[in-house]
């Protein structure tokens, strides 16, 4: 009997995924009950957080591929009119607007499109695999920008960056010509500068403390200058969990949520780092052979999004933090407090396990 | 088509697919490797600087001021010193709205309009991050009550400090002089000097008398607390200490008793004396009179007392006694009468018939007496004592004026003392290539003449009068005037004496200082112009009057002191010293509008010997005064 609920339980999970994401999230425990200073309940919340999390990627584990393909346009369509809802009734926030009060709570539209849209694109992919042509990645493109406008105009400019990443990924995996590709990286870079001009004071502001943090270090420039002096002062070995000084002494700002990678660096030093980078590259390393191993087109494409967007959110994160890329809301994936983004997070690689686990109940 | 095609594409699209896929991978590799390269660079290349940041982050260097050093008089009376009081201070930088923060605090804390105004003023003036004084000098109650509500306060705090007290303000206001809060052109000068670090935390800096003149003595070192902080600036704990060293004791010449006495002598007059004892040059009293408060100015002055000081007529921010320049008048006939014996010009016995008038040869202006109608037979030893001005006309056109600049100059007319308070002016003794460099003029005979009574363009300060006077007394050699006695190192308790310095010695034959020195003796004397000054001493003293106009009187009027304005009446001089045969005081005194100076300036040196050399303090000095004024009105 016993024997049977393990077996139900375990049936679906990716043994291997799972190791590597739990080894990650308990260095990430451990981080965060030094970057929070050692207040337990933080962490505890997390850990509830956490709990929630790994159901639901369990659930997600269990539900077959091709029911998934069911939810992905119901998904989009929900998605896309709550993103209408939060531009035409949403609350504002540290003046943007971007959260919609539904009554019980209050949610973020924008975190659902984080997998709806994937879902939607892969969806579209599967449904005209036997004959696609340049039209179909035109319409997937503008099934893609619809959402990243809303998002982009809330402003929320991370987020409708990472979700054009996820959706582009799909195309990428789809077969988008490489011509295609140089062209639209051709046009991206002409079309900078009016860029430039659409955006707000605060966005113009950070790209600038990027390149010389030093012209405003108690302003925007402060997070980035005290992130890499936590990171710099570290060395190899690191100060010592519970030990950082830029971290304790309160000099690192959000160092709990997305500067955590820098309390990391500062306690464990290089070598932290190069542990949370190997784990990194363990669990995308695993997605990308789950990848290439999925029996349909959906599949392989929901999969191969989820894996590499997840190494966008690490790489983007992390580059932040280093300072080589501008400051934007994006936490260290599995480390950072907070429990939408955790969600979020563990539900794709859910559905990671899903595909990985389905492969042979499918048939073709 | 059969399946076969069918599978080929299938499997030519998987090949493509993990193509792809593969790019993808390998392309997150590379980011990541572009990541540990950045780490490899912060976290081993650049280790050592972001280790140097994080420290200077989480250790913050506090600055432990100084006690400033105390300035004494001779018998170790404070003059300025130190005393602790709680401030309540405010950091701009921390506080959100300044205006309601304040306000808020009025309702603990009395804080008037003043107290506002001036913290408006230091706000304009300060450095940022700066803590600046909303309210000094708080009560216990106060105290209590701003600790109890302190949680609503952030950036504000109550402070122990230092403050600096001047006991004798207004007696000793231009000697001690003040010290006042830093500004940003202190800044900059200490910057380019380098004495910057040392100021780290220091608010205030010496602004005029010893407190500016002796800064670097009386400032002390800093010392440094290393104190590990948060990132808002909250201490979490002491690293290390290193304790400042206090600064330098200074201790005067200069006798707060006898400074008293020539205060309350001068009465109401306003005008300068200075004493100096003329074997070494050291300042026994200092005073210009009037003298303002100068605790007024340590937490800087505020605009309504400011306006009142400056705008006085009375002029009380002006060192007179160094920065006041005034004809020196008969006081300068002795060094005349000096000059005409070592230079051989005169003789004890040559006299001339005085008709109450000089001429030069070939003119018919006639140089008048103060006497009408002449003193008769006058030689050197009456000239002196009956202040006769024809005998001294006919000298200065013999010595001729490059003979008197030579012999005046060693007196230390025309150049600054070299006392050691800033602000001296040098006076004017006047040349022929000075008129030349002046008014690009030759020098005429008629020129001499003037200057042959202290008059014309001679021009000298009272601090002058007084180093001339003390050479006179000290036969010749001029030492230079001096104010602080002794250094006296707060930590060690060492003491260090500064030595007298001789600035010129002038040979001068001891039959003619004895012949110029008993004729000033004869003056304080019946029948001399300052004969009430000595009238029962049982000491001699050697004195000299004089009178400098303030305004000229025209040729074939008469000067009647009742009809002039009160401001336009003539100063009063006096020179003397005393015991006249070992002499231990000199001293010069200036009475502005004082007429003459037997009469007004006179009883105030008399009051300072006595003291000085008696112990004697007067009865009614300023009651001695206030009738010698009735006889003005």
């Amino acid at each position: 009997m016993i024997r049977r609920l393990w077996l139900l339980l375990i049936r679906h999970i990716d043994g291997f995924l799972l190791a590597a994401l739990s080894a990650t999230l308990l260095f990430g425990l451990a981080i965060l009950y030094s970057a929070s200073a050692q207040d337990l309940d933080r962490v505890l919340s997390q850990g509830v957080s956490l709990l929630v999390a790994l159901a639901v990627m369990w659930a997600l584990a269990n539900v077959p591929p091709q029911h998934l393909m069911r939810i992905a346009w119901p998904a989009y369509v929900l998605g896309l009119l709550l993103l209408l809802g939060v531009a035409l009734f949403g609350d504002i926030s540290h003046g943007a607007r971007r959260w919609l009060d539904i009554g019980v709570a209050r949610i973020q539209p924008s975190e659902l499109m984080k997998i709806a849209v994937p879902l939607m694109l892969a969806w579209y992919f599967e449904k005209r695999e036997r004959s696609m042509r340049l039209s179909d990645f035109a319409v997937a493109a503008i099934l893609l920008l619809l959402p990243v406008l809303f998002i982009a105009k809330q402003p929320d400019l991370g987020t409708a960056l990472l979700i054009t990443a996820s959706g582009f990924y799909v195309l990428f995996l789809a077969g988008l010509g490489w011509k295609v590709i140089l062209g639209l990286g051709l046009s991206a870079a002409a079309f900078a500068p009016v860029a430039w001009s659409l955006m707000h004071d605060y966005q113009r502001q950070r790209v600038m403390t990027l390149l010389d943090p030093a012209q405003d270090p108690l302003g925007s420039g402060y997070h980035i200058i005290q992130s890499t002096i936590a990171l710099g002062s570290g060395g190899i070995f690191g100060k010592g969990w519970l030990k950082g000084t830029q971290a304790h002494l309160e000099f690192l700002p959000e160092r709990h949520t997305d500067f955590i990678f820098a309390v990391l660096g500062e306690e464990f030093g290089l070598f932290g780092i190069l542990l949370l980078l190997t784990l990194y590259l363990l669990i995308i390393a695993r997605g990308l052979y789950i990848t290439s191993r999925a029996a349909t087109m959906f599949t392989r494409l929901i999969a191969g999004s989820i894996t590499l967007t997840f190494g966008t959110y690490a790489f983007v994160n992390m580059g932040m933090v280093s300072g080589i890329l501008p400051v934007v809301g994006v936490p260290l994936p599995l480390i950072s407090f907070g429990g939408t983004s955790m969600v979020t997070m563990l539900l794709g690689f859910g559905i990671l396990m899903s595909v990985s686990t389905h492969r042979r109940l499918v048939k073709h | 088509m059969t399946r076969r095609p069918e599978l080929r594409n299938h499997q030519r699209d998987l090949y493509y697919f993990r193509l792809r896929l593969t790019v993808g991978g390998s392309i997150a590799l590379f980011l990541f490797l572009i990541l540990l390269a950045r780490f490899v660079y912060l976290q081993i290349f650049q280790h050592e600087h972001y280790q140097t940041l994080a420290e200077q982050n989480r250790i913050s260097i506090v600055p432990i001021v100084p006690n400033r050093g105390l300035i004494l008089d001779r018998n170790g009376v404070p003059l300025a010193h130190n005393y602790t009081a709680f401030t309540l201070e405010i950091t701009p930088s921390k506080v959100a709205n300044l205006e309601q923060t304040i306000t808020d605090l009025s309702a603990l804390v009395e804080i008037s309009a003043k107290d506002r105004k001036r913290f408006k003023k230091l706000l304009d003036e300060s450095r940022n991050f700066e803590t600046l004084p909303i309210r000094t000098r708080l009560n216990d109650v106060e105290i209590a009550r701003f600790a109890a509500n302190r949680y609503r306060f952030a950036g504000v705090e109550i402070k122990a400090r230092l403050f600096r007290h001047y006991p004798q303000g207004e007696i000793t206001s231009h000697v001690v002089g003040y010290i006042g809060r830093l500004n940003d052109a202190d800044l900059q000068k200490l910057e380019e000097s380098g004495d910057f670090p040392n100021y780290r935390g220091t608010n205030y800096i010496g602004r005029a008398g010893l407190e500016q003149s002796y800064e670097s003595e009386l400032h002390g070192t800093t010392g440094f607390e290393e104190v590990e902080t948060d990132a808002g600036g909250r201490a979490v704990r002491t690293l290390s200490r290193t304790p400042p060293t206090s600064g330098d004791n200074l201790t005067l010449h200069l006798d707060l008793k006898l400074q008293q006495v020539a205060e309350q002598a001068f009465g109401d007059f306003r005008g300068a004396l200075v004493a100096i004892e003329p074997k070494t040059g050291g300042v026994l009293a200092y005073l210009s009179k009037p003298g303002f408060d100068t605790n007024l100015f340590v937490d800087g002055i505020d605009t309504q007392n400011w306006e009142l000081l400056n705008n006085s007529p009375d002029k009380p921010l002006v060192n007179r006694a160094m920065h006041g320049q005034y004809p020196p008048g008969s006081t300068i006939k002795p060094f005349m009468a000096l000059a005409g014996l070592e230079l051989n010009k005169r003789t004890p016995s040559f006299g001339i018939n005085d008709p109450g008038f000089f001429t030069l040869p070939g003119s018919s202006h006639r140089y008048r007496d103060w006497k009408v109608g002449g003193h008769g037979f006058v030689d050197l030893h009456k000239s002196i004592v009956i202040s006769c001005d024809t005998y001294y006309y006919g000298l200065a056109v013999e010595l001729g004026i490059d003979n008197i600049f030579g012999f005046l100059s060693h007196f230390g007319f025309g150049k600054k003392t070299g006392i050691d308070i800033e602000g001296e002016r040098t006076g004017l003794l006047p040349s022929q290539a000075w008129k030349m460099k002046r008014f690009k003029q030759k020098w005429f005979v008629g020129d001499t003449v003037s200057v042959g009574i202290g008059q014309g363009y001679f021009l000298a300060t009272p601090l002058q009068l007084a180093v001339a006077t003390a050479t006179l007394a000290n036969q010749g050699a001029q030492m230079q005037p001096y104010l602080v006695r002794q250094i006296q190192n707060a930590k060690s308790g060492g003491v260090t004496p500064i030595a007298p310095q001789t600035v010129s010695t002038l040979p001068i034959k001891a039959e003619n200082l004895e012949l110029v020195r008993n004729a000033m003796i004869d003056v304080t004397r019946p029948g001399g112009t300052a004969s009430r000054a000595a009238a029962g001493a049982p000491y001699a003293i050697a004195g000299k009057t004089g009178t400098a106009q303030v305004v000229a009187i025209k040729q074939g009027e008469k000067y009647v002191e009742s009809r002039v304005a009160e401001r336009h009446r003539d100063h009063a001089l006096f020179v003397a010293y005393a015991p006249a045969e070992n002499p231990t005081i000199a001293l010069a005194i200036l009475v502005e509008n004082g007429g003459h100076g037997g009469s007004t300036a006179g009883p105030i040196a008399r009051a300072m010997f006595d003291y000085y050399l008696l112990g004697k303090l007067p009865a009614r000095a300023a009651g001695a005064v206030e009738e010698e004024e009735g006889e003005h009105d």
